[in-house]
């Protein structure tokens, strides 16, 4: 739920628990608990409220972070480093330092943005799992 | 090198997680933006913060942080306390400032190797 920050890191955890049960590569694990991570602190920090899907296939983990809030107007602007609309309140917890979708960029194989301003986000990472097991 | 090593060297005060300081520590990190901690800090590492919010815990169980280590006298809020104990994530609180605990720590795991 938006605005909630008790419980933030709870669905990425149960993620990653899901995944080591698997038996995914650490590597692979690495990158999608930080994906979820980054998406669920969006999710609290922005929106109203959003649910994040995992959906794993041999080939590669699907993690989709979809949420209704207010959107994002610039998908441009958001994606650069250290940009942040984060408010005070946010920062001072050591979140808001315009690093998260870039960073969930940079750890997925495949990265979607879409939004609407005044509906919400919808983000759709792919992390390839195949690759991982080949190189580790 | 172990947590325990660590404590007893730096005069550390152990808040939480004290069945987990036989763990061994790889390494460390040290940053209060927890996009920053996130993306960059490894599994084993001990992770150097002022942050004393609950968030901490998730961040440095997700990432399989060895512990926490909160500079300059900073105490874990309540939940925080509540939560690093259930998830059993080592917390030690330090009165020296983040630079002297980060030299302190460097030259002691550089020493040691």
């Amino acid at each position: 739920m938006g605005g909630n920050f008790d419980n933030a890191g709870e669905v990425s955890s149960n993620i990653k628990t899901v995944l080591k049960q698997i038996g995914l590569p650490k590597d692979v694990i690495r990158k999608a608990a930080l994906v979820a991570y980054e998406s669920e602190i969006n999710i609290v920090s922005y929106a109203r409220k959003g649910m994040i899907r995992l959906r794993v296939v041999p080939e590669s983990i699907m993690i989709e972070a979809i949420d209704e809030g207010q959107g994002i107007p610039d998908i441009e602007q958001a994606m650069q480093p250290g940009f942040s609309t984060a408010n005070q309140k946010i920062r001072e917890m050591g979140f808001g330092a315009g690093m998260g979708l870039c960073n969930i960029k940079s750890f997925s194989d495949v990265f979607h943005i879409s939004s609407e301003v005044g509906k919400g986000t919808h983000l759709r990472m792919i992390i390839r799992a195949s690759s991982a097991v080949l190189n580790s | 090198m172990d947590l325990e090593s660590i404590v007893k060297a730096l005069n550390l005060k152990v808040r939480s997680g004290e069945d987990k300081l036989k763990a061994e520590i790889r390494g460390g990190y040290t940053g209060d933006l927890l996009s920053d901690v996130m993306a960059n800090s490894k599994e084993g590492d001990v992770w150097i913060t002022r942050q004393v919010h609950q968030n901490i815990v998730a961040v440095a169980s997700l990432k399989e942080h060895a512990g926490i280590i909160l500079v300059h006298g900073n105490e874990p809020a309540k939940d925080t306390l509540e939560k690093a104990v259930k998830g059993g994530v080592p917390i030690m609180v330090s009165d020296l400032p983040g630079f002297e605990v980060i030299g302190r720590l460097y030259a002691l795991m550089s020493k040691t190797g």
